[in-house]
């Protein structure tokens, strides 16, 4: 088993496709090449996607953004594992894995733009909304957890958090009640090196973040989290632990941000620019682009059609994003409680009447 | 049947649970002990392990839990074992249980209770005693319930877990045991957001919550001795709250005392009088007053008299708005 052959003390960090490309053909995970193309569909929506959200927030057309560059495999793989009744955690930096889930990506521009609808989700996706208290939804990841053994639905969670995620209480409360519960939940932090200008070496002294699973007596592995094989392989066998009843796993996804950490940052203030330029190798869309091609699971023709069908489904969805109409004042008050209380209807009515008469 | 509030609280809870299997408690030492109040004891052995859930030491993870456990569909009562140590889980039931709903725009929503004993009066440890309710009070998309008797205890506590919001549910610890009461053993509600008028009278409205109640009361009855007929609201809930009886009470009086545990600055009291100003103004005959604690941090037993109110406070206080 993966999990036991990379155990945090092993000191090894589970790699299948490397970043020449090479593949460990033993490790490989059985993937139809349908899948493969899919994922690789995917993490070019995600790239074209999230490099145009960039653009929008410079045109002052959407509000700060959090860039995914580089990070595509390490949401997608596990993403790719989950079944229908699993629950989708997030944090802020999981656009690929999203897509894969179905989320539509007119509607993850809505949120970036600034309106709640964006995180007005088919609850049938099981994805909950953006968390942005950093760690804080592995809290109610627990919670969801419970209640799927409770209902006796046999569901896994997939919980996010990035490497400055692991310092905060909540992600400690979450882990050590995960594992007194044994509950079906798998962690992944990605952990990219970086929160906002703090260095994953002052973040925290453990030598991994995969290590921290030992103290709480849950599994843990560390994965080249730009490897999508290796993310899907490690997500596969800690999803099937968690759902016959093995308990949680933390899976470090060992990556790197790319970009700024938001729109309203700039990396070049803090870190050495020959840093980003050394990772831009390791990157999990190039690797995957030569995986694709090595095995011959696309034509070139073919590939090249996937980035024009990505630019194409971006311009459209922004389009939809943009000429989506502002929150009116009844949508603002309205989702409060479910029922208005005296108090704010009050001040609805009140308001309503300043707007009418305008 | 007799009831004092624990009894009261523990006979709603044992009902819920019966009738609604989707119903858990989770929290610190609810278990096996039935809490440190013992306000669940026996379910845990009567419900199982399952919907009696005694967590690790870890406030914001109970909140959180439970969160998670309402957005999957099931109505989870949380116990924060007292208010003063709710505050590692603030951060979740600001920041996710108050404002799911919304921020989903009603895809996702957190019916739930969390329960914690409040408030000075019980000779207790530092912060065993903090009346923090205001802070709960200013969030949007929280309920806040606070009852003052066992009848209300019960009735209040079946409509909280009913409710679809998140309900805030102050229980006060020195009411605990304090007095029983004829409580009916079946099931019933008292809505939310509804006060209660405790006693009609014509000179003065006072209003109360909580545990000042009983102390109102002691106080009301001995100004009745020299002719001042007081009429005492108990407001129940305080996230919504119903501040129309009140005005509606002090159109008929033209005075108003509101009795506050906590601390006087930007308590329930202020937002209460400044609702009876904009609206009451003109039927104002003496300027509305306060009694609370003062803006200092709860002494310790030992000099807890320069803080909580006493009945003698009240009495002045009615004394001098009578007389103004
Ligand atoms: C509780 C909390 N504190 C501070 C912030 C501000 N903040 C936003 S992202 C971030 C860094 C997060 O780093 P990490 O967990 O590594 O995720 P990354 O941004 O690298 O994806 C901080 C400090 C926040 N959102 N939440
Ligand atoms: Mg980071």
């Amino acid at each position: 088993m993966l999990l036991d052959d990379y155990n945090p003390l092993s000191g090894r960090m589970l790699t299948i496709l490397d970043q020449d490309a090479n593949l460990n053909e033993i490790l490989m995970p059985q993937l139809d090449s349908a899948v493969v193309e899919k994922a690789f569909r995917t993490m070019v929506l995600s790239r074209v996607a999230d490099d145009k959200a960039v653009i929008l927030q410079r045109q002052g057309r959407m509000g700060t953004y959090p860039p995914n560059k580089g990070q595509e495999a390490a949401s997608l793989g596990p993403a790719m594992t989950m079944g229908d009744r699993d629950w989708f955690v997030w944090g802020f930096r999981e656009l690929a894995g999203l897509l894969w889930r179905g989320l539509p990506l007119e509607q993850y521009y809505l949120g970036w733009m600034g309106n709640e609808y964006g995180n007005h989700y088919d609850p049938d996706l099981r994805i909950t909304p953006t968390s942005i208290p950093v760690a804080s939804q592995y809290t109610y990841a627990v919670g969801l957890a419970y209640a799927s053994r409770y209902q006796k639905e046999n569901t896994v969670i997939f919980a996010f958090t990035g490497d400055g995620g692991t310092s905060e209480g909540d992600f400690h409360e979450s882990l050590n009640a995960a594992g007194v519960f044994n509950l079906p939940i798998v962690f992944i932090v990605q952990n990219n090196q970086w929160a906002i200008s703090l260095p994953r070496s002052e973040q925290t002294a453990s030598d991994t973040i995969a290590q921290k699973a030992i103290a709480y007596g849950i599994r843990g592995i560390q994965v080249d989290g730009n490897d999508i094989l290796a993310m899907y392989a490690a997500s596969e066998e800690a999803a099937e632990v968690a759902r016959n009843g093995g308990g949680p796993t933390l899976i470090e996804a060992y990556t790197y941000r790319l970009g700024n950490h938001t729109t309203s940052d700039d990396a070049r203030r803090y870190r050495v620019e020959e840093e980003a330029k050394e990772w831009e190798a390791r990157d999990p869309l190039n690797r995957m682009l030569k995986y694709v091609r090595s095995r011959e699971i696309l034509s070139e023709k073919k590939i090249e059609s996937v980035w024009e069908w990505a630019k194409t489904l971006v311009e459209e969805a922004a389009h939809k994003a943009e000429t989506t109409p502002p929150p009116s004042l009844d949508d603002v008050f309205r989702h409060t409680y479910e029922s208005m209380t005296s108090n704010l209807k009050e001040q609805f009515d009140d308001m309503k009447k300043r707007e009418e008469s305008q | 049947m007799m009831m004092n509030m624990v009894t009261a609280l523990n006979s709603a809870l044992a009902i819920e649970m019966e009738n609604d299997d989707s119903i858990a408690i989770l929290g610190e030492d609810v278990g096996a002990v039935g809490g440190v109040f013992r306000v669940t004891e026996g379910l845990q052995e009567r419900f199982g392990t399952d919907r009696v859930i005694d967590t690790p030491l870890s406030e914001s993870l109970i909140a959180g839990m439970a969160t998670g456990m309402a957005m999957a569909g099931m109505r989870p009562i949380a116990e924060m074992q007292f208010m003063g140590f709710s505050y590692p889980a603030l951060n979740i039931i600001i920041s996710h249980i108050a404002r799911m709903r919304n921020r989903s725009r009603g895809s996702y929503t957190v019916p739930l209770v969390i329960r914690m004993p409040y408030g000075a009066g019980i000779k207790a440890l530092e912060h065993h005693s903090e009346s923090t309710e205001s802070i709960y009070a200013q969030i949007p998309g929280l309920k806040v319930v606070i009852p003052s008797s066992p009848r209300e205890a019960k009735g209040l506590l079946i409509s909280s877990i009913r409710d679809p919001d998140p309900v805030i549910f102050l229980e006060p610890a020195r009411n605990y045991r304090l007095f029983s009461e004829e409580v009916e053993e079946d099931a019933f509600t008292i809505s939310l957001g509804e006060s209660k008028m405790v006693q009609e009278g014509d000179d003065i409205t006072i209003v109360g919550w909580g545990a000042m109640m009983p102390i109102i009361q002691e106080a009301t009855h001995s100004v009745e001795e020299i002719g001042i007929s007081c009429e005492v609201i108990d407001l129940r809930t305080i996230s919504p709250m119903d501040s129309e009886a009140v005005i509606k009470s002090v159109i008929k009086t033209g005075r108003v005392i509101i009795v506050q545990e906590a601390p006087m600055t930007c308590g329930v009291a202020s937002e209460l009088i400044a609702r009876i100003s904009n609206k009451a103004f003109l039927s104002l005959e003496a300027p509305p007053e306060r009694v609370t604690a003062p803006d200092i941090t709860v002494p310790l037993p030992k000099g807890e008299k320069y803080y909580y109110i006493n009945m003698e406070k009240i009495r002045d206080s009615i004394e001098k708005v009578i007389s103004f």
